[in-house]
């Protein structure tokens, strides 16, 4: 966003029209308010409500976020640099022009990379007319459907320059919404009754503890901290608490979390609602990606049904807000996802101290992945047993994989932890793609490293992975073939992560640029290329740097043939 | 904020820092800690006076048993915990986050703009090479700013700037905009920053690590000879300055950590000073030429040669005190009066007001307090004894809540609003009432945008309000005031209903802001002109005084009353007698005893009579009263209202001495003119608005053959047959201790060592006290008098012809008349040129476009200037600063005095607005 020019001239003409700053346009405020409605200007709905003007006029003009500031009391300042950090935010200034209406997103992660994303996003760049505009993007989640194009908020699946084509030309911009199992039908199926007894105080607090301490259950967005034990850690601090879900999953190659919320819903609420009565949490905020536009339909109408319709007549449910990421990654970093949910940029925060004592809005905190929570009643009901006789090779529990790349049966497979990326391939994918030889695999998305096939015998599991300098994460398996190259893949990975550094730490706003740069030469700088790595895996201020180097030290341990 | 938290007497917690045993007070962070030991680790994004942010992480260490690395500046150790920060480890991430930083900074180098950037400097130590990364794409320099260069080719985003803006002095200009390696430093919406909300404070330049925020004009590239420790010429609040000299000539400046500003400072104070070196700088006398008669033209500084003429000093003094005492020896003593200045240090303000005294053999002195704060000091004296604040501005951090009337202190005590923005931050309540919803509304929790003029009815409802609900201090009111029965029957019928459609605002509102003040357990009133420039302005000042003493918010800390002071010295002039009615200490001059006492101290006969106050000097002249007048350092032909009528008094004096650093428009009136020494030329003590008595020292040499101030008064007071011999400032303040009690314990010796003490300080060695009244009060009976006040209306009312309600004040980069601040290139850059602001619906039922020019008029007077759209103005309501001589606001307004105060009423007078019109020229 470069600074338009002034003359001197013009600033003097200005200083006498007006005081300091932007003028505020009467008119704006008033579409402002309009917009706006009857909803609280609290400064955490400053996301809302940029997500409400951009949807209506498709961009953020200057005037409108002077407004939007003027009627949140806020500084113009503050408006603008949310708006400049969240990618899904078109800021216009005077004399630029606005965007056009519609916005085909091309994703161009791993997975559709390998799909042929590059060569859509040229022909689909040679012209869709003047209505419309291509936009390269960061993964949306449909992995297993690569490569996808997304029209509006349309997603176009196995997406060709025709299907894309098709879509604008019939107007089909709004996102499809899936089958699944709404209120009626998961209160058909035993759905709510753990919630109800919870409610009644038929279930005490500390039996439910135990179940999710037994279970061995831990956090499925990627760090895998134990739930149980989190639960007893932000029960353990004096309220009032507070609970926030991220459902933020950018992390390249996972799609599991909108898999289950686009079937079962109400097996995430439910979790979600007994965790917090559990910790004794007072308000729940549930931080979906902007991405999964279908998912926001099906939760905001659920949400709203169940608390129609509570389970317990007599016990009120916590108040659930459902809040709207705006295009950014680090956001499913779990502080940075906090401060987005209060309204800011989603900068991570500095640990000490750690959100389950100082967290969302100042309050202790208890922070989940979604599918952490849609465990949760399974556990409780079939106990923690059941969760932990799956298991193999000495591993507990199961994993929900999201599986793309090269392999006949893409998609979210529920596998028992501690299986290996080749049973994973035979047993669940239906083997390798004809015509492509197993070569390699990110165990853990485009941060958790990419390991050699030879090495295809790993349990992948927590823990497992760490002594090669990889990690499960989120348990997105990207399987890539003979015809693939880890090398380019890993830049791939790099620069993914350079676009989504937040900017706030040098390690990682830096390192990520530079050491872009040095993985775009024919010949890399491996010494340099370390040293920086080891200082953004010690320095950054979290996950997003600490593990952006994964991939090209992989690289350069386990595919030195490509660097040669 | 403070450099170094106190941790007294806690447990200390010991660690170990590369193999050293340390230890560390509780919430002591690493860096903290080592640098105390004298340990050095880099860092740059941390910096003492600023929230530390950990982001640049040149500061990490290693801890034992930590999987990454820590930044020391945000970490604080725990007990028995091992850290390295000289570790391989270590130290490799260290110089990686300065080489990064490095290979983005303009040609890889070290930093252009700045001689000792922080990342130069720890690049060197650590001994970073050549950078091995290549270079970002350079964004290009933002020259905008008349005071600030941009250059983000230097910037390493650490946030200094960010941080410094918006939790400092919180001005919310900076922010830091977009992602990843496209984040950059913005200025609202990315605009350049000469056009953006910036008010030129320069907390971000003074933040900034490596220079990509630096004075305009390379100044910081000049290595300077000497720095020089004073304080502020400009406003009330008094913040402490080191000025960075070379050849004579200031630099830059620097916010010292005071008590008044801690570091911070306002685009004045940091970058006003350059009107000292301005080209139409006074460097020799002036004798008017012979038959040049005096009209009430303004003179324009070209002119000056066909009007005056260069003489020595020799003669210009003959000149200057022989017309004086002619006038004194042929039409007596009281033919005479001199106006001196707040300006100028207590000790010239004393000697002024001695000079008058006892020289001329009248009280016919007296300075712009008149103009500011005169209803308020009567108040006060009348109501506590006291014309002081009861506790400084600072005081906001303790109070819960603090009521803002009739003051923009963003505006007019920019330092000082930052304390009440950080207060509001932290949870105290602002209480803002005023008729224009100033900036720093923003903060408030209630803002009363009220109709200009009701001020006494809107405190009376609250007060009614706290009667009606019992929430009166009845145990404050019976130990410590006088009156009170009186004033509850006088409130009754003040009801907030009745006041409401008076005042504009609704019953409840009124009602809410009189519980919070009353129930609050530390409520702070500053109030400001909006209150004194009235005709019922003494009024105004006792209703708040009441408020005070009926709900016992008074006399501790975070809870009192604060008018503010506006200008350097307008407390110290007061306070050393440059008054018409008091001596020195505000010993009223119609009390023998005190006139016994000063006629034995200045071994003189004085005039038991009260003397003219400023605007009654000008009456009389006209009236042919006065006939003389020595003006030092003050501007009636700018300042004073009704200018037509004031400046026809101007021209029509036999003898006017003028003592200036410019061709003043009342130099322009003078049979001669004395060229004088700019703040920064000498050294004085200067008295802010909390009471602090405050040393400044001289920079620079003044120009030419300009004088000292304390010279000129000496030389003219002994032609006039005084027969002193002060040799210096040290001499004249060692006499104003004998003759003020406040100050008697209070020593030259300990103020050039301290720089800062506040009085009361009446025995050496004492404290000083800034918080007054904790136990009654100094009047004969020593409790507070509850003075009713009835409402009443302004002089002049709109009507149909003159419908719009005008109101005067200032603006944030002019001071007063303009005569320091339109001279500096500065500041008159940032704020060129006549702007008066109305209303947007206003200005479209005009037919005005904003911009251009518009016609104000009034009864007295008619000006031309640019019409400012501005939303914080209510309808019906017309303001301008009365800086502007080529639209000089007094034209317009009325001089309709005060009874007690006589001050007249800048705040209120029915003018007409039309579209278009003539600027006038500009002199300067």
């Amino acid at each position: 966003m470069a600074v338009i020019k002034i003359t001197p001239e013009q600033i003097t003409l200005k200083k006498r029209k007006g005081p300091k700053g932007h003028a505020i346009d009467l008119g704006s405020v008033q579409e402002v308010r309009v917009l706006l409605g009857s909803e609280s200007r609290q400064k955490d709905l400053l996301i809302e409500h940029l997500h409400k003007i951009q949807d209506k006029y498709q961009h953020l003009s200057t005037k409108h976020l002077v407004a939007l500031a003027h009627e949140m009391n806020l500084a113009t300042a503050e408006v603008f640099e949310v708006a400049s950090f969240y990618h899904h935010f078109d800021v216009v200034k005077e004399g630029q022009p606005a965007p056009p209406a519609l916005t085909v997103r091309v994703c161009e992660s791993l997975t559709c990379d390998m799909y042929g994303a590059h060569d859509l996003i040229h022909d689909l760049e040679k012209g869709l007319g003047d209505g419309v505009r291509v936009q390269k993007v960061p993964c949306v989640g449909r992995c297993q459907h690569a490569p996808v194009a997304v029209v509006g908020q349309n997603p176009i699946d196995h997406a060709t320059a025709e299907s894309v084509k098709t879509a604008i030309n019939n107007k089909e911009t709004t996102a499809k919404i899936t089958q699944y199992l709404n209120l009626a039908q998961y209160k058909a199926d035993g759905g709510y009754q753990t919630l109800k007894s919870l409610l009644d105080g038929q279930i005490d607090h500390e039996s439910i503890l135990q179940k999710m301490e037994s279970s061995g259950l831990r956090g499925l967005g990627g760090a895998g901290f134990p739930a149980g034990k989190k639960w007893r850690i932000v029960k353990g601090f004096a309220g009032p608490r507070l609970m926030a879900v991220n459902i933020d999953e950018g992390e390249p190659g996972t799609f599991k979390d909108r898999h289950y919320l686009e079937s079962d819903p109400h097996r995430f609420l439910e979790g979600t609602v007994i965790a917090a009565l559990t910790v004794g949490c007072d308000e729940i905020y549930v931080y979906l990606r902007d991405e999964y536009a279908g998912c926001r339909e099906i939760l905001t109408k659920e949400i709203a049904a169940l608390q129609a319709n509570p389970p317990s007549t007599e016990h009120k449910l916590p108040l659930i807000h459902l809040r709207r990421g705006a295009g950014a990654y680090i956001c499913g970093e779990e502080s940075a996802m906090v401060e987005s949910i209060e309204g800011k940029r989603g900068m991570p925060r500095l640990r000490p101290p750690f959100l389950a004592q100082v967290g969302l809005f100042g309050k202790p905190t208890l922070e989940h992945n979604m599918e952490t929570c849609y465990w949760v009643r399974d556990i409780i009901e079939k106990g923690p047993e059941w969760f932990t006789s799956y298991g193999r090779n000495e591993r507990k529990g199961l994993r929900s994989f999201s599986v793309s790349g090269r392999v006949n049966k893409p998609g979210v497979h529920l596998a028992p932890a501690g299986i290996t990326v080749r049973e994973l391939i035979s047993e669940y994918c239906g083997g390798m793609l004809e015509g492509h030889e197993f070569y390699g695999y990110f165990p853990g998305g485009a941060s958790g490293g990419i390991l050699p096939a030879s090495m295809g015998d790993i349990p992948l599991d927590f823990d497992t992975l760490n002594k090669y300098g990889c990690f499960i994460g989120s348990a997105a398996v990207v399987i890539f073939s003979k015809q693939d190259s880890a090398k380019k893949l890993a830049l791939n990975a790099m620069k993914f992560f350079e676009d989504e550094s937040c900017g706030q730490c040098t390690p990682c706003r830096v390192g990520t640029a530079k050491a872009a740069v040095l993985m775009e030469q024919a010949v890399w700088d491996k010494d340099l290329l370390e040293e920086l790595s080891s200082v953004m895996v010690d320095a950054s201020i979290c996950g997003l740097g600490q593990a952006a180097p994964n991939p090209l030290r992989c690289v350069i341990k386990y595919f030195p043939d490509e660097l040669q | 904020m403070a450099a170094n938290p106190e941790f007294i007497n806690k447990p200390e917690i010991k660690f170990t820092l590369d193999g050293e045993s340390m230890s560390g007070y509780q919430g002591e962070t690493i860096l903290q800690v080592a640098k105390r030991h004298g340990k050095e680790i880099p860092h740059l994004c941390y910096t003492e006076s600023l929230r530390p942010d950990g982001n640049c992480r040149a500061c990490v260490v290693e801890i034992d048993g930590e999987r990454v690395l820590a930044p020391s500046c945000c970490r604080t150790p725990t007990e028995g915990m091992k850290i390295q920060a000289q570790s391989e480890r270590a130290v490799r991430s260290q110089k990686m986050v300065l080489e990064l930083l490095k290979s983005d900074m303009p040609e890889q180098g070290k930093s252009p703009y700045k001689l000792d950037s922080e990342l130069d400097l720890w690049a060197d130590k650590l001994k970073v090479g050549v950078p091995r990364f290549k270079s970002r794409a350079q964004p290009v320099a933002d020259l905008s700013h008349p005071a600030i260069a941009v250059n983000l080719d230097a910037c390493i985003q650490c946030t200094r700037c960010v941080r410094a803006c918006r939790e400092s002095q919180m001005n919310d200009v900076i922010g830091y905009a977009n992602r990843g390696a496209h984040s950059e430093i913005v200025f609202d919406i990315a605009d350049p920053m000469g056009a953006s909300s910036c008010v030129g404070c320069g907390e971000c330049v003074q933040a900034c690590p490596t220079g990509a925020l630096m004075p305009a004009n390379n100044v910081g590239l000049q290595v300077p000879d000497k720095t020089v420790d004073s304080t502020c010429p400009y406003c009330g609040v008094g913040c402490l300055i080191k000025y960075h000299v070379k050849d004579n000539k200031i630099l830059y400046t620097e916010g010292r950590d005071g008590f008044t500003n801690h570091l911070r400072l306002c685009v004045k104070g940091r970058y006003g000073f350059n009107y000292i070196d301005n080209p139409l700088r006074l460097t020799k006398p002036l004798i008017r030429r012979e038959g040049v008669a005096k009209t009430t033209e303004l003179l324009d500084p070209k002119d000056l040669d066909s009007v005056f003429r260069e003489a020595s000093w020799e003669e210009a003094l003959n000149f200057a005190a022989n017309g004086l005492k002619k006038i004194r020896d042929e039409k007596g003593k009281k033919a005479l009066a001199g106006l001196g200045s707040a300006k100028g240090s207590n000790e010239e303000a004393y000697l002024f007001q001695k000079l008058v005294r006892t020289g001329f053999g009248s009280n016919n002195v007296d300075h712009c307090t008149r103009l500011c704060h005169a209803s308020s000091v009567v108040a006060l004296l009348e109501c506590i004894g006291s014309g002081a604040v009861s506790n400084p501005v600072a005081d906001v951090a303790k109070a819960e809540v603090i009521i803002i009337i009739g003051s923009n202190p963003t505006v007019n005590h920019p330092v000082g609003a930052t304390f009440m923005k950080n207060a509001a931050a932290k949870g105290a309540k602002i209480i803002l009432i005023d008729p224009i919803k100033t900036a720093i509304s923003k903060y408030a929790t209630h803002v009363l945008q009220f109709r200009p003029d009701t001020d006494v009815a809107l405190l009376n409802s609250l007060m009614h309000v706290i009667l009606e609900e019992g929430l009166q201090n009845d145990e404050y009111i019976a130990k410590y005031t006088e009156g009170f029965e009186v004033m509850r029957g006088h409130l009754k019928h003040y009801s907030p209903e009745y006041v409401a459609p008076i005042c504009g605002i609704d019953a409840n509102t009124l009602r809410d802001v009189a519980r919070l003040y009353a129930t609050s357990k530390g409520s702070m009133i500053l109030w400001g002109m909006g209150i004194s420039q009235h005709i019922h302005g003494t009024d105004n000042a006792r209703c708040l005084i009441a408020l005070a003493l009926m709900t016992g918010q008074i006399g501790r800390p975070g809870t009192g009353l604060h008018p503010l002071r506006g200008q350097n010295n307008v407390q110290g002039a007061s306070d050393v007698g440059l008054i018409p009615m008091v001596y020195p200490d505000y010993e009223p001059v119609d009390n023998p005893a005190n006139q016994a006492k000063f006629e034995k101290l200045w071994g003189v006969k004085l005039d038991p009579k009260r003397g003219l106050t400023t605007v009654e000097m000008l009456h009389a002249i006209l009236h042919h009263e006065v006939f003389g007048m020595f003006i030092e350092g003050e501007n009636p032909a700018m300042s004073d209202p009704n200018q037509n009528h004031a400046r026809a008094a101007m021209a029509a004096l036999e003898h006017l001495v003028v003592q200036d650093i410019f061709l003043t428009e009342t130099a322009g009136f003078a049979d001669v003119i004395l060229p004088a020494s700019a703040f920064y030329e000498k050294t004085g003590t200067f008295s802010n608005t909390d009471r602090r008595v405050q040393m400044g020292r001289q920079v620079v040499n003044p120009p030419g053959e300009a004088k000292q101030d304390l010279w000129i008064i000496q030389e003219v007071a002994n032609r006039l047959g005084c027969n002193w011999n002060y040799q210096g400032p040290k001499d004249v303040f060692n006499e104003m201790r004998q003759a003020m009690t406040s100050i008697a314990g209070m020593t030259w010796e300990r103020l050039e060592n301290e720089d800062s003490l506040t009085y009361p300080l009446e025995n050496i060695g004492d404290p000083g006290e800034p918080i007054i009244f904790t136990d009654g009060f100094p009047t004969p009976s020593g409790r507070g008098k509850f003075v009713p006040a009835e409402y009443i209306h302004a002089d002049e009312l709109p009507d149909d012809e003159y419908p719009l309600v005008f109101i005067t004040g200032r603006q944030l980069e002019h001071w007063h008349t303009g005569s320091m601040t339109r001279h500096s290139a500065t500041l008159d850059a940032i704020e060129p040129d006549p702007v008066v602001s109305l209303n947007p619906d206003d200005l479209k039922n005009l037919g005005v476009a904003a911009g251009e020019l518009i016609t104000i008029e009034s009864r007295r007077g008619k000006i031309t200037a640019y019409a400012r759209s501005d939303n914080a103005m209510q309808k019906g309501n017309v303001f301008m600063a009365f800086c502007y001589n080529e639209a000089n606001a007094n034209l317009l307004t009325n001089d309709a005095l005060d009874p007690s105060a006589k001050i007249p009423e800048f705040k209120f007078c029915a003018v007409k607005a039309s579209a278009g019109g003539m600027l006038a020229r500009r002199i300067s």
